[in-house]
C-alpha cells in the first residue's frame, strides 16, 4: 500500500503521536551539539527541520538548508544499535548470602523504540547484529525483546554524504526490508509531501491513526516517478565505492601488506570507528560490587578490539600489542572474517568511520590500497 | 678502493678458521654480501631455509613468536653462523632470525652449497664437520643454561 | 508467563524473577579441594541449582567467583563418571586466583560447558598419543580416563606428559597408575630436576620417536603453552601424522563464551565455539600470523 500524505510536517508529527499513543519512545534524529544524533522525541519540531549535513573524511558539520527539510542528511555518529544493545547494561545482580550467593533478575526493562527516520543502511545493519546476537544457539534474551517490540519508520535517502558507500554493499539507498513504514521525502519548491509504504500490518495499524487526521491521497505514477528521482539522485551522488568480494579476498592474502605499517602510524587507537559502527558487537562482561561486597552486579558493556585489553591472554599479555595488529584484526573482521563467521560482509557501507575518524581514514582507500599492492610482501 | 672479495672476507670469520682454502673457495661461489637494519627479519619460522649467514658486523637474534610476542631464544654476534636448517629436509627455518643490530652478513646459497657438497664428499664431509662442531657448541651452551647456574642453590 | 512465577522474596521484601539466559550461571558448591602445584588447584562441584549439561572432555565452563568475576576454565574430570565437576585452576589473575582461595562449602556460578570438545570417539580403532605440558594437562585428563576406561576401542595407546620441574607435575598420584598400566605407555619428563628424581629429563619431543605407536595411524591430543604446540605438532608432522588428525587446545581472551563479544577470535574462529579443540591443519596457518 502506497499512500502520499500532505503536508509532510504535519504528517510525521501525527505519525509520532500516534507512536507515543501506543507506549512507544520514539527515537528520531535531533541536532544536539553540532550534530545530527539519535534521541527520544516528542513531536517534529524536535527533528532537524530545514538542516543538512556535509561530511568527508574526518569532517562533520551541518549546514542550513533553506527550507523545512525533515530527512535531508545522512547519518549522525548514533545507530539504532545504541538503543537495541544499551551501552552498558545490567545482566543480572547477585546478593550474598551465608558462604554463597543469590541471583536476582532487577534489570529494568526498557521501554518498546520507534526509530522514525532510520535508513537503509542502519535496517541492513540491524539485520547483521541480528545474525550474531539473535540468530545462534544463544540468542541473548534481552536483544530478542528488544528487536521483536521494536518499530521502524524507514526513510529513503535523498541526501547522501560523500562518506556513504552504500550502493557498493548493496544496502541502500532504498528501504526494501526490516521496516514497518517506509517513507521518501517530496520538497521542492512547490510542495513538502511524504509518501510512505507500508511493510507490514502493525505498520498499517499505526498509520490509520495519521490517515484520519491529514490529508491523503493514494500514491500515482507522478508520485511513483518523484519517489523513485530521489533515489536515483542519490545513486548518482555515490561517491566512494568498495567492492565487498574483492575486500574480502585481498585483505585476507595480504596480512603482512606494507599498508598496515603505513595506516598503523595514522590511526591513533582511539576507538571511534568501533564506537559509531552500528554493526561492532563486541562486549566486556564485567563484575561491580557495592562497597559492603554483598551485592554483586554483572554489568555487560561497548568494547572495542581497539583497547590493549581487548586480546589479553590469561596470566601473559596482549596478543595485538601495536597498534598495525589491531588496526588489521578490525578490518580484516569487518571486511573478511565476517564472511566466514556470518556469511555476509560486516559492513554495510554507511561511512560513519570515515567521517568520525579524528585522522581520517578511509578504509575504503585502505582497501584499494591492499588490493592494488598484489601481493604480500 | 676495491670491493674485498667474499673469500677473504668468509677466511676472516672465526666460526670457519678450520676450513681450508679451496673450501673456503667453494663457499664463496655460493655466496653475497647483504645488510640488514635493526629490527628487520633475516628469516621467518617456516618459510623455505634456502640460505644461511655468517655475521660479519651487528647482531641476530633467535626468536620464538609466542601469542603476546617473540620470546628471544638466543643472540648471534660478528664472526660466527646463524642456519643450520638447510641441512636437513623439509629445509625450513625453525626460528626467526632478527637483526638486533645494523647487521652486515655473507649470505650463502644453501642450494648451491649442497649441490657442491654432493659433487666433492670430502669436502662436504670437512664443512659438516665444521657444523657439527657449531652443533655441539651451541647445545652445551644451552645445557649450561639449562642448568640455571646463577640462581641453582645446588650449584654454590 | 505471570510475572509472579518462580519469584524470590528478599530480605527487603520485593519479590524478583531468578534471571535466565545464557549468561546466567547456575549455582554449584565446593565439594573437595585439592592442591595440586604451588600454583594450581583442583577442584570438585557438586550442583546447588539444576546441573549444567554433562560435559564433553575438551569442553570449558565459565567459572564465576562472586564479586570478582568469571573466568574460562578447562573441565578436568566429568560428572557422570567421576560424580564431582572438577575443574584444575592455576592462580595467574584476580578471579582465577579467587577461584584458588575457595575451601570446600563456598558457593560458585558455572556457565556452560561450551565449547568443541577433544572428540575421542573418532580415535576409536586407531592408536593414540596424549601429549600435555604443564597445565596443558588438565584439559586432557578426561581424554586419558575415557581412553584407558575403554581401552579395548583403541590400538596402541600413549600418553607424554611433560613439566618444568617434577614439582610442578599435576595429578602425580593419577599419573602412577597410569604408569602402572601394562596396555599404555605413559612417560613423564622434566625440564629440570632436582637429585633424586629417576625419570627423564629432557623436552617432551624427545620422547616422541621412542614411542609403540605407528605415526600414519595415530589420533594425538595436544595441549600445553601455544608455542610448545606449534613445535610439538611441526615434528609429528615432520614424523608422518595427519594434519587432520592432530587437535589441539587453544586459548584466547573470553567473556561470554558465547559467540558474541567478540574477545575469543583467531582470524575466522571464535575459540569459544569453534574451539578451544580444533585441528593443527585448522590451527597452524592462522598461529604463523604474529599478533592475529
Amino acid at each position: 500500500m502506497r499512500l502520499v500524505f500532505s503536508p509532510a510536517e504535519r504528517a510525521v508529527d501525527e505519525l509520532i503521536g500516534a507512536l507515543r499513543r501506543r507506549g512507544y519512545m520514539v527515537i528520531a534524529p535531533t541536532v544536539r551539539d553540532g550534530a545530527i544524533v539519535l534521541d527520544e522525541v516528542d513531536g517534529v519540531a524536535a527533528l532537524p527541520v530545514g538542516w543538512s549535513d556535509e561530511q568527508e573524511a574526518a569532517t562533520y558539520r551541518l549546514r542550513r538548508r533553506d527550507d523545512r527539510s525533515l530527512f535531508a542528511y545522512a547519518v549522525g555518529p548514533y545507530s539504532p544499535r545504541r538503543y537495541l544493545t544499551a551501552p552498558r547494561r545490567t545482566l543480572w545482580s547477585a546478593l550474598r548470602i551465608g558462604d554463597g550467593f543469590e541471583l536476582v533478575d532487577d534489570v529494568v526493562e526498557p521501554p518498546p523504540y520507534a526509530f522514525v527516520g532510520v535508513r537503509a543502511c542502519e535496517l541492513a545493519a540491524i539485520a547483521v547484529q541480528d545474525h550474531v546476537v539473535r540468530d545462534g544457539p544463544h540468542p541473548d534474551p534481552s536483544y530478542v525483546r528488544s528487536r521483536e517490540r521494536a518499530f521502524f519508520v524507514g526513510v529513503n535517502c535523498g541526501s547522501p554524504a560523500s562518506t556513504c558507500f552504500c550502493t557498493s554493499m548493496g544496502t541502500g539507498p532504498a528501504v526494501e526490508t526490516g521496516h514497518d513504514l517506509a517513507a521518501t521525502e517530496l520538497i521542492d519548491e512547490g510542495r513538502h509531501e511524504l509518501w510512505v509504504e507500508v511493510g507490514t500490518e502493525r505498520g498499517a495499524e499505526v498509520l490509520a491513526d495519521v490517515q484520519s487526521t491529514v490529508s491523503w491521497r493514494g500514491a500515482t505514477g507522478d508520485d511513483l516517478d518523484a519517489a523513485r528521482r530521489v533515489l536515483a539522485h542519490s545513486v548518482e551522488q555515490m561517491s566512494r565505492h568498495l567492492d565487498p568480494a574483492t575486500a574480502r579476498d585481498a585483505l585476507i592474502a595480504n596480512l603482512e601488506h606494507p599498508r598496515w605499517d603505513d595506516v598503523a602510524e595514522r590511526c591513533l587507537s582511539c576507538t571511534n570507528c568501533t564506537l559509531v559502527c552500528p554493526t561492532c558487537f563486541c562486549s566486556a562482561i564485567e563484575d561491580v560490587t557495592s562497597l559492603d561486597g554483598d551485592r554483586a552486579e554483572r554489568v555487560q558493556r561497548w568494547d572495542s578490539c581497539f583497547t590493549l585489553g581487548h586480546s589479553v591472554v590469561h596470566g601473559a599479555g596482549s596478543v595485538r600489542g601495536d597498534t598495525r595488529s589491531r588496526y588489521r584484526q578490525w578490518l580484516t573482521h569487518k571486511l573478511s572474517t565476517w564472511w566466514d563467521q556470518f556469511g555476509e560482509s560486516g559492513c554495510v557501507g554507511c561511512g560513519r568511520c570515515i567521517s568520525w575518524c579524528p585522522a581520517g581514514i578511509d578504509l575504503t582507500a585502505e582497501v584499494a590500497a591492499i588490493a592494488a599492492g598484489g601481493t604480500d610482501v | 678502493m676495491r670491493p674485498i672479495p667474499i673469500r677473504e672476507l668468509l677466511a676472516d670469520q672465526p666460526v670457519l678458521r678450520d676450513l681450508e682454502p679451496a673450501d673456503i673457495e667453494l663457499m664463496a661461489g655460493c655466496g653475497h654480501n647483504e645488510v640488514f637494519q635493526a629490527g628487520t627479519y633475516l628469516a621467518r619460522e617456516g618459510a623455505p631455509a634456502d640460505r644461511f649467514f655468517v655475521v660479519r658486523h651487528g647482531k641476530v637474534a633467535l626468536e620464538l613468536h609466542a601469542p603476546t610476542g617473540p620470546l628471544l631464544i638466543e643472540t648471534i654476534g660478528a664472526g660466527d653462523l646463524v642456519g643450520w636448517s638447510w641441512l636437513f629436509p623439509p629445509y625450513r627455518w625453525t626460528y626467526d632470525v632478527e637483526a638486533i643490530d645494523r647487521t652486515r652478513v655473507i649470505v650463502i646459497e644453501s642450494a648451491c652449497l649442497r649441490a657442491k657438497c654432493d659433487a666433492d664428499p670430502v669436502f662436504g664431509y670437512r664443512l659438516m664437520k665444521r657444523f657439527a662442531q657449531v652443533v655441539v657448541d651451541r647445545l652445551q651452551a644451552t645445557r649450561f643454561r639449562l642448568l640455571d647456574l646463577y640462581g641453582n642453590v645446588d650449584a654454590r | 508467563m505471570p510475572a509472579d512465577a518462580g519469584a524470590v522474596a528478599t530480605s527487603a521484601g520485593r519479590r524478583l524473577r531468578p534471571p535466565v539466559g545464557p549468561m546466567v550461571p547456575t549455582r554449584y558448591r565446593v565439594v573437595s579441594r585439592e592442591r595440586e602445584t604451588a600454583d594450581t588447584i583442583t577442584i570438585g562441584l557438586e550442583p546447588v541449582d539444576a546441573p549444567i549439561d554433562e560435559p564433553e572432555p575438551g569442553q570449558f565452563t565459565m567459572l564465576y567467583a562472586f564479586g570478582v568475576g568469571e573466568a574460562p576454565i578447562s573441565i578436568s574430570g566429568c560428572p557422570a563418571r567421576e560424580g564431582a565437576l572438577r575443574h584444575t585452576i592455576r592462580g595467574v589473575g584476580a578471579t582465577t586466583r579467587a577461584l584458588c582461595r575457595l575451601e570446600p562449602g563456598s558457593v560458585v556460578g558455572v556457565r556452560g560447558p561450551f565449547g568443541a570438545g577433544w572428540g575421542v570417539p573418532a580415535a576409536e580403532g586407531s592408536d593414540v598419543l596424549v601429549l600435555g605440558g604443564g597445565i596443558g594437562l588438565a584439559p586432557l585428563r578426561p581424554v586419558i580416563r575415557e581412553v584407558l576406561e575403554n581401552r579395548r576401542r583403541f590400538d596402541r595407546v600413549a600418553v607424554l606428559i611433560g613439566a618444568r620441574t617434577p614439582a610442578d607435575l599435576l595429578f602425580a598420584p593419577e599419573i602412577e597408575a597410569w604408569r602402572a598400566r601394562s596396555d599404555a605407555h605413559v612417560a613423564v619428563t622434566v625440564d629440570a630436576a632436582p637429585r633424586g628424581w629417576e625419570g627423564h629429563v629432557g623436552l617432551v619431543t624427545t620422547l616422541i620417536d621412542r614411542l609403540p605407536i605407528t605415526p600414519t595411524r595415530a589420533t594425538v591430543f595436544l595441549c600445553g603453552p601455544e608455542v610448545m604446540i606449534r613445535v610439538v605438532a611441526r615434528d609429528l608432522v615432520g614424523a608422518g601424522v595427519d594434519a587432520e588428525r592432530i587437535f589441539v587446545s587453544l586459548e584466547r581472551n573470553m567473556h561470554c563464551a558465547v559467540r558474541q563479544c567478540g574477545h575469543c577470535q583467531l582470524g575466522p574462529l571464535f575459540i569459544c565455539a569453534d574451539g578451544p579443540v580444533v585441528t593443527w591443519a585448522t590451527a597452524a596457518p592462522l598461529l604463523a600470523v604474529r599478533r592475529w
